[in-house]
């Protein structure tokens, strides 16, 4: 027999008690796998949002930069317009290595999403896109066939909702405007899968903004000129420059208010877990303190009482963590989709990524939990004096 | 030293609560030498429990002289006195005391675990077989009853090998039948491998057969004879 063997049977003796406390730590380590899964899938998500945007630098027309920082990444460039002239002057800059000029319209469409509702994206590009972009492939049919023709390259996912294949048409339904797929983007995971490509001068056109644009994305030959072009452009009016650092922070920001409320609820689980672990185990500390006077009569020292109970509550915790690393695996889905509805902008990918380092780092959290919950109730069972304790309640 | 395990001189035991002090062991002189047979009797409250609990080391004295095993207890660590009593003594109580959680076995094995001696599984087993417990070596102890918990207690008592037994009324909860086995067990274990075996009984039958009847009144020995009447 081991003392491992002992301290299991008693975590036996009261069932639903040893199974609630373990519940506790449990619920414990799936709510802090699955904030530290997020926080590491969001950083990663959103990085690889922006990577695939192809530029460093947008230049948008002048507004609140949260609210750009957010819309270009939903769409390419705020809801606001700036001449087009600010792109033919600047798009010679040496310091430039590509640039591409974009008009993004936002149309509401009333049949979207069962009848609920919900914006359609039109974005107006030209042949500059894809050489910011050069990872973006063609799933069937090809470029627009003229700079000014009624035609559309769709994101897959468009393609997929409305069954859309090249040689189909897609509607503009508020302007009853018909155009023709030629072209369809493969997956890319941002939100260009759910966009509805034109030609740049087409969209000028059929959306009535002539010689306007909501933004341009620039990729500069070396990053670090990126003061000296932002200085450049300071003296423009109208415009403001926003770099994708500077988005990256911004969310983040946005995030980390969210992130004080989410780990305070995760604080708060490990506390009532550890306050929950440390009551059961004193519990059944005292209730047993006869049996402890036994043991002790029967030759156990200090130390041995001491880790029969500093292992209860380590097996608690060790279960505990366990059960709450496949809970958080299995709840990962769920946690994902909350937090989809919930976010101010949720990038494409994983949201919540449960690495094996987290998983095993949660589990030895959980592990030196129980070893220092258990402290106090081995320390108050250890010093129990045998006479007194067997004697107690005769 | 003339095989004494035990040497007790002017021991006291003093419990002081608020409102009084009980003497519940008072300049008491006792030896005890390898191989005896001693029956602690005497009123209730006349101190053998405490007496018995002091004994075996389990309890401490307020003062006086305790050699158990020709070590001044009163000077031992707790470690040492822990190592003591785990080399040497085994108890039995009144109440069996098993723990509740684990079977037969496992009780018997317990004092092993802690003694740091190798689990044999097979002494454990004979010695359950011999205190006829063949059948219940898996059994819990509430599937038992009170005269196989205490055959059960005995076995965990006397696995490690200790050289003195003490045993706290070790009949007290039992019918007659299960009484009088249980005593015969430990009178056999004296006579036959030669067990130091201390007792306390109110059973002045089983107190009789003892090889030396200490009794004791307010925490004093009055009479320590066989020849004495019990008062
Ligand atoms: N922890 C304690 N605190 C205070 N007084 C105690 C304590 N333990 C025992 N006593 C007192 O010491 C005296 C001796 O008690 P003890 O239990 O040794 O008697 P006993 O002879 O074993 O009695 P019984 O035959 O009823 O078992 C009693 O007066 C008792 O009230
Ligand atoms: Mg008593």
């Amino acid at each position: 027999m081991k003392i491992i063997s002992v301290a299991f049977k008693n975590l036996q003796r009261k069932k639903i008690r040893s199974f609630l406390t373990i519940g506790g730590v449990t619920i414990a380590v799936a709510v802090l796998v699955s904030l530290m899964g997020f926080d590491a899938g969001y950083q990663r998500a959103l990085t690889g949002d922006i990577d695939k945007m192809g530029y460093q630098v947008l230049v948008t027309a002048k507004g609140c930069p949260y609210e750009a920082a957010t819309m270009m990444l939903k769409g390419g460039g705020g809801m606001r317009y700036m001449e087009q002239a600010v792109y033919d002057k600047i798009v010679k800059d040496p310091r430039i290595d590509k640039i591409t000029p974009q008009l993004v319209v936002a149309q509401f469409d009333k049949n979207r999403q069962n009848g609920l509702g919900g914006f359609v994206l039109y974005m107006g590009i030209d042949d500059s896109y894809l050489k910011l972009k050069p990872w973006v492939k063609f799933k069937s049919g090809g470029w627009f066939s003229g700079a000014d023709s009624d035609e559309a390259v769709i994101g897959c996912e468009t393609a997929d909702r409305e069954k859309r294949v090249p040689g189909n048409q897609v509607f503009i339904p508020k302007l009853n405007k018909a155009l023709k797929v030629v072209g369809i983007f493969e997956r890319t995971g941002t939100q260009d899968d759910g966009t509805v490509f034109l030609p740049l001068r087409s969209a000028q056109r059929i959306f009535d903004f002539p010689y306007k644009l909501t933004g341009i994305g620039i990729k500069l030959k070396d990053i670090s000129s990126l003061l000296s072009f932002e200085e450049a452009l300071y003296n423009e009016p109208g415009i403001q420059v926003i770099s994708m650092a500077q988005v990256k922070g911004t969310i983040f920001n946005l995030i980390s208010s969210a992130k004080v409320m989410t780990n305070s609820i995760a604080i708060i689980a490990i506390l009532i877990a550890v306050i929950g672990v440390v009551n059961t185990i004193l519990m059944s500390v005292f209730e047993r303190t006869k049996e402890i006077g036994v043991m002790k009569a029967v030759g156990a020292s200090r130390l041995d009482i001491f880790r029969i109970i500093w292992l209860e509550t380590t097996l608690i915790c060790v279960m505990g963590g366990f059960f709450g690393d496949i809970f958080a695996i299995l709840g990962a889905q769920a946690v994902e989709y909350i937090l989809r509805h919930i976010l101010p902008y949720a990038p494409g990918g994983k949201l919540v990524l449960i690495t094996p380092e987290l998983l095993v780092g949660s589990f030895i959290g959980a592990i030196i939990m129980g070893l220092i919950a258990g402290v106090y109730p081995a320390f108050r069972a250890s010093s129990m004096r045998p006479v007194e304790a067997i004697r107690l309640g005769d | 030293m003339d095989n004494i395990l035990i040497k007790a001189e002017k021991i006291n035991k003093i419990y002081r609560l608020p409102a009084e002090e009980i003497k519940a062991v008072q300049d008491l002189d006792l030896q005890i030498r390898s191989g005896e047979f001693i029956a602690i009797m005497g009123p209730s409250g006349s101190g053998k429990t405490t007496l018995l609990d002091i004994l075996g080391c389990l309890d401490s004295i307020s003062n006086g002289r305790l050699e158990v095993l020709g070590k001044d207890v009163s000077r031992l660590k707790e470690h040492s006195l822990v190592a003591l009593r785990r080399k040497n003594i085994g108890f039995v109580f009144q109440d069996f005391l098993l723990i509740p959680t684990l079977t037969a076995l496992e009780n018997v094995e317990l004092p092993l675990l802690f003694s740091r001696m190798p689990c044999e599984r097979e002494r454990s087993i004979s010695l359950l077989k011999k205190l006829g417990l063949a059948q219940r070596i898996n059994h819990l102890p509430k599937e038992m009853s009170g005269g196989e918990r205490q055959r059960v207690a005995i076995a965990r008592a006397l696995v490690t090998n200790p050289k003195i037994l003490f045993a706290d009324e070790p009949t007290g909860n039992l019918d007659t039948k299960s009484g009088e086995q249980i005593f015969r067990i430990l009178k056999e274990l004296n006579q036959k491998e030669n067990l130091t075996v201390v007792l306390t009984t109110h059973n002045s039958k089983f107190g009789s057969q003892a090889k030396r009847i200490v009794y004791l009144k307010d925490g004093r020995i009055v009479c320590r004879e066989d020849s004495c009447l019990y008062a």
